[in-house]
C-alpha cells in the first residue's frame, strides 16, 4: 500500500482539460482552502456529479475553474442566490458556495443574511483575506480598523464585520471559523459543515500577502502565517480568557450548531401535505 | 374526424393568464420579489406551484436574488421564470446578462409601469422597451415579446418558454399595466393543442461533451447540473469548454454564435398580427394595450374611407423588420402610438429610412392612448 499523500487525492479532482497555471499568487491561502474542501468531499465519498461549486467574483471566484465538479462562476456577491435556485431545483445536490469577504459581506451581505434566515441547505465558504485582491487591494468590509489599503491610505476608519456573529445572528445552522494555518482543524470544520443540513457558514482566514500583507507590515507571506499561528485561539480557550486578554485574539472553531430543518426539507413537507390533499 | 374537444373557458386577469401559460409550458420554478403591477403573477404561482409534483416557488430577498435563483434553477434543468416591474427589472439586469452569456433559458415577465425610478406604480406605461433591449451591459441578442389582451398573455407566455428553450436564451415578456390588470374571458387550450419545447440534452458520453460547442443551429445541447455532465459555467467570455478566454479568435467565435443562433431564426422569432394591411396607405404600428385602441381606430378610419391598417407587434425585439418593410411598398404614413416618449418609433424610423412619413403619438402621463387620439392622427393622412 502506498503512503498517503494529499496530492494523490487532489489530482483526482483537478480538471485535466483546464490550462494551468492557476491565477493565485505565491503565498496565497486560497489553494489551501480548496485543498481542504477536496479532502473533505473525498472523505465523505460524495460523487463528483453530486457536488456543485458556486463561486462569486475575484480570486476566490476563480477556484471553481480548477476542480472537476459541476462548477458555476457567478456574478459578484450573488453566488448564494444562484446556489439557492440550484438547491431548490434539485435538493439531492451538495451545493457549496465559495465567496471572498467582499463577495459575502459587502455586495452579497443581504443574500448571506437571508440564506441564513431561510436556512437553505447550502455550505457557504467565506475566504476572508481582509481585502479586495483581484481588483488591486481596496478595503473590504473585513478590513481591520486602522489597516492601510488602496482606498484607505490613511487607515481604515470603519469597523470590520465579524462573519461569525453576522451568520449567528441571521440564524445559520452551523457557523465555524478556521485558518489556513490550522489546516487539519479547517478540514474537520469543512467536513462537518458539508454534512450538516440547513445553512452552514465556514469562514476561512487566508492571507493575501500581495495586496494586504505588504501594506500592513508583513514583510513576507511567512509572517502572515506566523501571525495566524500567534493570534488564533480555540473558541473554548478563548471563552476562558479574562476580558482584558481577549483583544487581538482570533477565536477559531465551531461557534453555532443548530438543528433547524433546511428550507428545502420544510418545502418538501409542505408539498407532500398538499399532494396528500390531491393538489390545490 | 373526431370532434375537437371544447376548450375550457375561464374569466381571468392578464397576470393570471401568464401563470396559466407558464404552467402549460412546463414551468416548475418561480423565484421572485413582489412589485406592483406584476405581483398577482407571483401570488398565484405561490398558491399553484407547491401543489404540483415538482413545483418550486420561492420568495427571494430582492430582485437580484430572484434572477440569480432563476438562473440557478435553469442550469439545474428547470423551466424557470420570474416576474417584475420597471424598478425590479433594472435590478435584474445584472443576472439577465449572466443568463445571456451562460445561455440559460428562462422567462422574465416585466409588467411596465410609469418611470423613471419608482415613477407611477399603478399606472400603465411602455417605458421599458429599450431597457428590455439594452438594459444589461455589452453587446447581446435578446428576445422580447409582448401581449395586447388576456388570451395573448397566455399564448405569448407559452411562446416565450418555447423560444427560451429552443434558443437557450432568456426571453422577456413585456406587458403593460392595462393588459395585465384587464379581466376577460379566455380559452384554456386542451392537452396537446400547443407544441411545448424543451431544451435539447446531450446524447454523447459526458467525456465528449463540450458545453459551448458550435452546432448547426448555434445552440449547444444543455444537460442539467447533476445529470452526469460536469462542466464550468461562467459569465466571463469563454471557450467551447466553458473556461474563461481572452483569445480574440475564441471571443469572436462565442459572440458570433450567440448572435447567430437568434439572427438565423428571425422567421420563427418575429411574430406580428396584421389587420387590413394589404392595401393600407396609413399603417399604425402598435403593441401591448395600445394595439387594441389602434385596432378600433383603424376600423373607424376604414368606415371614413381611409385605407388604414394595423401592424401589431407581438415580438418587439429582434424588431420585425421584414414585416414592416413589406408595408412600405404602399404605405404613405406610419403612425406609432406608444405610452412612452418614442422608444419603438426609433426602431420604425430606422427601418423606414425616410420612405414614409412617421407620425408618433406619445403619452407619459400614466393614461392610456385612446382610439380617438389615434384616429385623429390617421385622418391627417
Amino acid at each position: 500500500m502506498s503512503t498517503f499523500t494529499g496530492n494523490e487525492i487532489i489530482h483526482q479532482y483537478l480538471r485535466h482539460n483546464k490550462k494551468f497555471p492557476h491565477v493565485l499568487c505565491a503565498g496565497c491561502g486560497h489553494g489551501i482552502v480548496l485543498g481542504t474542501l477536496i479532502r473533505s468531499i473525498h472523505a465523505l465519498e460524495i460523487p463528483k456529479d453530486d457536488v456543485v461549486v458556486v463561486a462569486g467574483i475575484g480570486c476566490s471566484g476563480r477556484l471553481a475553474v480548477y476542480v472537476d465538479f459541476n462548477t458555476i462562476h457567478t456574478t459578484h456577491g450573488r453566488a448564494l442566490s444562484f446556489a439557492t435556485g440550484i438547491k431548490m431545483a434539485n435538493p439531492k445536490l451538495n451545493v457549496i458556495t465559495i465567496m471572498g469577504d467582499g463577495d459575502a459581506l459587502s455586495i452579497g451581505g443581504n443574500h448571506l443574511i437571508h440564506a441564513a434566515r431561510r436556512n437553505i441547505g447550502v455550505t457557504a465558504l467565506v475566504l476572508n483575506n481582509s481585502i479586495y485582491g483581484m481588483t488591486g487591494g481596496q478595503s473590504s468590509p473585513a478590513t481591520p480598523l486602522g489597516s492601510t489599503t488602496m482606498t484607505n491610505p490613511y487607515g481604515q476608519l470603519d469597523s470590520n464585520f465579524d462573519t461569525v456573529e453576522l451568520a449567528r445572528g441571521a440564524g445559520a445552522n452551523y457557523v465555524a471559523r478556521g485558518t489556513v494555518f490550522h489546516v487539519n482543524k479547517l478540514e474537520k470544520i469543512m467536513t462537518e459543515a458539508i454534512q450538516r443540513p440547513g445553512f452552514s457558514v465556514v469562514e476561512a482566514i487566508t492571507p493575501c500577502h500581495t495586496q494586504y500583507g505588504r501594506k500592513n507590515k508583513f514583510k513576507n507571506p511567512v509572517e502572515m502565517y506566523k501571525w495566524m499561528k500567534k493570534t488564533a485561539i480555540s473558541v473554548e480557550r478563548y471563552a476562558e480568557l479574562p476580558e482584558d486578554k481577549r483583544a487581538g485574539r482570533l477565536p477559531i472553531g465551531v461557534f453555532v450548531e443548530r438543528n433547524r430543518p433546511g428550507f428545502e426539507e420544510s418545502y418538501a413537507q409542505l408539498r407532500s401535505k398538499l399532494q396528500a390533499k390531491g393538489g390545490k | 374526424m373526431p370532434r375537437r374537444k371544447k376548450r375550457k373557458e375561464i374569466f381571468a386577469l392578464g397576470n393570471e393568464a401568464v401563470v396559466e401559460g407558464a404552467l402549460l409550458a412546463g414551468c416548475s420554478f418561480f423565484g421572485g420579489y413582489p412589485i406592483t403591477p406584476s405581483s398577482e403573477i407571483m401570488e398565484i404561482m405561490a398558491s399553484r406551484l407547491p401543489a404540483l409534483e415538482d413545483g418550486v416557488f420561492i420568495q427571494l430577498e430582492d430582485e437580484i436574488a430572484s434572477m440569480g435563483a432563476v438562473v440557478g434553477a435553469s442550469l439545474a434543468g428547470r423551466k424557470a421564470m420570474t416576474a417584475t416591474s420597471g424598478p425590479g427589472f433594472s435590478l435584474m439586469q445584472e443576472n439577465l446578462g449572466y443568463a445571456i452569456m451562460a445561455e440559460a433559458p428562462l422567462v422574465l415577465v416585466n409588467v411596465m409601469r410609469g418611470g423613471p425610478s419608482t415613477g407611477l406604480p399603478t399606472c400603465p406605461a411602455q417605458g421599458d422597451v429599450q431597457q428590455a433591449r439594452w438594459g444589461t451591459h455589452g453587446d447581446h441578442p435578446i428576445i422580447v415579446l409582448s401581449a395586447s389582451n388576456v388570451q395573448e398573455c397566455l399564448d405569448m407566455t407559452i411562446t416565450a418558454f418555447n423560444m427560451a428553450e429552443k434558443y437557450r436564451t432568456p426571453v422577456i415578456l413585456l406587458l403593460d399595466e392595462v393588459t395585465s390588470h384587464t379581466r376577460e374571458k379566455i380559452e384554456l387550450p386542451n392537452d396537446g393543442e400547443y407544441e411545448v419545447f424543451s431544451r435539447t440534452v446531450p446524447s454523447m458520453p459526458p467525456e465528449w461533451y463540450k458545453p459551448y460547442e458550435e452546432t448547426v443551429r448555434g445552440v449547444p445541447p444543455m444537460p442539467a447540473i447533476g445529470s452526469g455532465y460536469r462542466f464550468h459555467v461562467t459569465g466571463l467570455t469563454h471557450d467551447r469548454n466553458g473556461f474563461p478566454t481572452q483569445r480574440p479568435e475564441e471571443v469572436v467565435e462565442l459572440m458570433d454564435r450567440i448572435h447567430r443562433k437568434i439572427d438565423q431564426f428571425f422567421y420563427d422569432i418575429q411574430l406580428v398580427d396584421e389587420v387590413q394591411t394589404d392595401d393600407a396607405e396609413v399603417v399604425v404600428i402598435a403593441y401591448g394595450s395600445v394595439a387594441r385602441s389602434a385596432e378600433l381606430a383603424v376600423h373607424q378610419a376604414r368606415e371614413n374611407g381611409v385605407k388604414a391598417g394595423l401592424l401589431k407587434l407581438k415580438t418587439l425585439f429582434p424588431y420585425p423588420r421584414r414585416h414592416t418593410e413589406k408595408l412600405l411598398a404602399h404605405a404613405k404614413t406610419l403612425v406609432v402610438p406608444e405610452m412612452n416618449m418614442g422608444q419603438m418609433s426609433r426602431e420604425v424610423k430606422r427601418v423606414n429610412m425616410g420612405q414614409a412619413a412617421v407620425r408618433t403619438i406619445n403619452r407619459v402621463d400614466g393614461q392610456i392612448v385612446t382610439p380617438a387620439e389615434i384616429l385623429k392622427v390617421i385622418m391627417q393622412g
